[in-house]
């Protein structure tokens, strides 16, 4: 029989969502992900003095904003409107009251309590239908960020910041939270809410660290730095382990880790040729938690972000604040590198189940993307100063997809002054010098890229539209399917024609279709210059060994001989003949 | 009619928003007792900003403003004033 009489060891039972063993330090994370907010209680006789410090620091919040509002020139007015309202929050029954209630209640920490009570409100004012009326949220927000940034003495860590490795532990962990996670810094994940097929697990499985989740009360069990051990092999979570228990597992973390060593080792490394040129291998996205997929596979910025997934399955359009939350998001876990903001692909009133519509019977061919956003100005409109308010915190291009003529780029643009005037009218935040560039996905601009390289800083080669639109092949037609073809020798040449064009007027050319996640078409893409290649993140290790092991000039003398083929098939030979071995020695050798 | 409730249209632009609820938080926090709006099936404190908030009301939304005493009469008036006007907007 074992005695545990002077062990404190717990065992927690939780769904293992993602496999593996790690041991560390519990990081208690707060509702938002972002701030790390530490939880301690408090003792029944410093519970006045708690209450006190979250008084006082509500004071001080008042006397600052006070102090701001004064000093706001008359022609600012507006601004401070919005200030008075936030001095009316701070004593708001249903933030300060409830705080109070909720250190008594709770005896924890001020810090803790607010947190608790914002993320409540945060639920409520989710739930209503009206996006202005939703939006209030980010005021109570604020106010309760600069309540937490006067309650003195406890460090408000943020987890980009976090220096140690840790396991992060958390109620639950939205997409956009856990896109902003570092994790290279997070060793697992715990969580009271979820499971095996919600997000977080998702991320945790793609980052192949282990989490355990649907616990139900981790949070309130374990606190900040109480050793753990998570096993999201087999679904449990040790608190305070015993000696023999740590040795049993550091045992088996260690075979795991031999196991993995294989995986990815050199793809943070920029992909150079063998003669020095460096290819920006970049990912595809479209949820913003996937850039940590990206940066997990060593990419070197966002060459497509496609934003259709936010009008998706809901019954009204996404608000401007909505989307900048969402690109912000994306845009400062990438920065300094780009991120390619592709605006609004499809038919918005199809998406939003809420507008009428007509049907079209050929959709593809129909009122979609550019020439939708161009016809609804005020979707387009919200979209665009959405994105530019992105802009300011970190590098961001725009895309406009589907471009067919000269007038679309021109009308777009022209949208985009109209955005950026209505963001300085509303004094915010935002860049308009960004670069712009256009999708080369229809036959007609791939035609005129001559005219169209005049207006705009990038082409962005859409294989996978560009070859339905110029084979006229429905793709999802299994009858011409077989037919559909990146190395036709008619889309070798478009590719060609877009990426001479851009060389002649000196802007870049990308692609972001599916031919470019192909490590076998890599020598032709070479061999055509293009800057930059874009894909879904799981490809960019192999394309980039692919970049590794081949030379610029070689590529481009085998273009000149790719030129000469007559069909698909004799492309296909060609290249297997002269890189089959070059593939299967560098990128396929593990 | 009832004394200690009444029954108003919003009828400014913006609906119930922010500044506006702070408002009539102002006034209702000069109550003795308790004040309420209510709009369909939901109740809320007149007394909090953020509870207003939560109510959503757009522009043409009916609400009921509702006092537990009837010295509060005065405060009732004055709210009903308030939103009538559309906020002073």
């Amino acid at each position: 029989m074992k005695t545990e009489n002077d062990s404190r060891q717990t065992i927690l039972e939780g769904i293992g969502a993602s496999p593996g063993i790690c041991i560390g330090k519990a990081y208690l994370v707060d509702k938002e992900g972002v701030d790390v907010i530490k939880k301690y209680y408090i003792s029944d006789d410093q519970l006045d003095n708690e209450k006190n410090r979250f008084k006082s620091a509500v004071k001080k919040a008042k006397d600052e904003l006070h102090q701001i509002i004064e000093d706001i020139p008359d022609d600012l007015r507006e601004n401070a409107d919005i200030l008075e309202t936030h001095v009316v929050l701070l004593k708001d029954k249903m933030l300060y009251g409830r705080a109070i209630k909720t250190i008594e209640q709770d005896r924890v920490n001020a810090e803790w309590a607010l947190k608790k009570v914002v993320a409540g409100l945060k639920k409520k004012f989710n739930r209503l239908p009206d996006p202005f009326f939703r939006e209030r949220v980010a005021d109570i927000a604020h106010v309760s960020d600069r309540i937490l940034r006067s309650l003195a003495g406890v460090d408000k860590v943020k987890i980009k910041d976090i220096d140690k490795r840790v396991i992060l532990v958390a109620e639950d962990l939205s997409p956009a939270e856990t896109s902003q996670i570092q994790l290279e810094k997070i060793k697992g994940i715990v969580t009271d809410a979820g499971g095996v097929a919600s997000h977080t697990g998702i991320i945790a499985r793609t980052l192949e660290i282990p989490a355990l989740l649907g616990l139900e009360n981790a949070t309130s069990v374990i606190q900040g730095d109480d050793l753990i051990i998570v096993d999201g092999t087999e679904g449990k979570l040790i608190l305070s382990p015993t000696e023999q228990t740590l040795l049993e597992y550091e045992e088996r973390i260690h075979e795991y880790e031999i196991q993995k060593a294989f995986l990815n080792r050199e793809s943070h490394v920029s992909a150079k040729t063998k003669d020095g040129v460096v290819i920006k291998v970049m990912g595809n996205i479209e949820l913003p938690e996937e850039v940590v997929s990206v940066k997990t596979y060593g990419g070197d910025g966002i060459g497509l972000y496609r934003t259709e997934f936010q009008y998706l399955a809901r019954n009204n359009f996404p608000s401007e604040f909505e989307l900048f939350d969402k690109y912000r998001d994306v845009v400062e876990v990438m920065a300094p590198q780009p991120v390619t903001i592709r605006t609004l692909d499809i038919n918005g009133d199809k998406a939003v189940s809420y507008t009428t519509s007509h049907d079209e019977t050929n959709p593809a061919l129909g009122l979609r993307a550019i020439r939708y956003c161009l016809k609804k100005p005020d979707i387009f409109k919200t979209q665009l100063k959405a994105i530019l308010r992105a802009a300011a915190f970190g590098n961001v291009r725009i895309l406009f997809p589907m471009i067919s003529c000269y007038d679309e780029v021109i009308e777009a643009k022209r949208m985009l002054d109209v955005a950026a005037q209505a963001l300085e009218d509303e004094d915010r935040p935002y860049r308009r010098d960004i670069e712009i560039g256009i999708m080369m996905e229809v036959p007609s601009a791939v035609i005129i890229a001559d005219i169209l390289a005049k207006e705009v800083d990038f082409f962005s080669i859409g294989t996978n539209d560009l070859i339905q639109y110029s084979l006229a092949i429905d793709r999802v037609n299994r009858q011409v399917a077989h037919l559909y073809n990146p190395l036709h020798p008619s889309i070798i040449r478009m590719v060609k024609r877009v990426s001479d064009v851009a060389k002649e007027n000196n802007i870049k050319v990308f692609m972001c279709g599916e031919m470019a996640a192909h490590p076998i078409h890599v020598p032709i893409l070479l061999g055509l210059s293009i800057d930059e290649l874009s894909m879904n993140p799981q490809s960019i290790p192999a394309v980039k060994s692919m970049i590794r092991s081949l030379d610029t000039k070689s590529s481009a003398s085998f273009i000149d001989e790719v030129m000469e083929q007559k069909t698909s098939e004799d492309v296909m030979e060609l290249t297997q003949r002269k890189y089959a071995k070059i593939l299967a020695e560098n990128v396929y050798f593990h | 009619m009832n004394r200690c409730s009444r029954e108003v249209s919003i009828v400014n632009e913006l609906g119930l928003h922010a500044r506006a609820a702070a408002k009539v938080a102002e006034i209702a926090g000069g109550a003795k007792s308790s004040v309420w709006i209510l709009k369909n099936d939901q109740k809320v404190d007149a007394k909090s900003v953020i509870d207003i908030l939560t109510l959503g009301c757009g522009k043409e939304a009916m609400i009921t403003i509702q006092i537990e005493r009837e010295s509060d009469e005065n405060i009732l008036d004055d709210i009903v004033r308030l939103v009538e006007s559309g906020f002073g907007e």
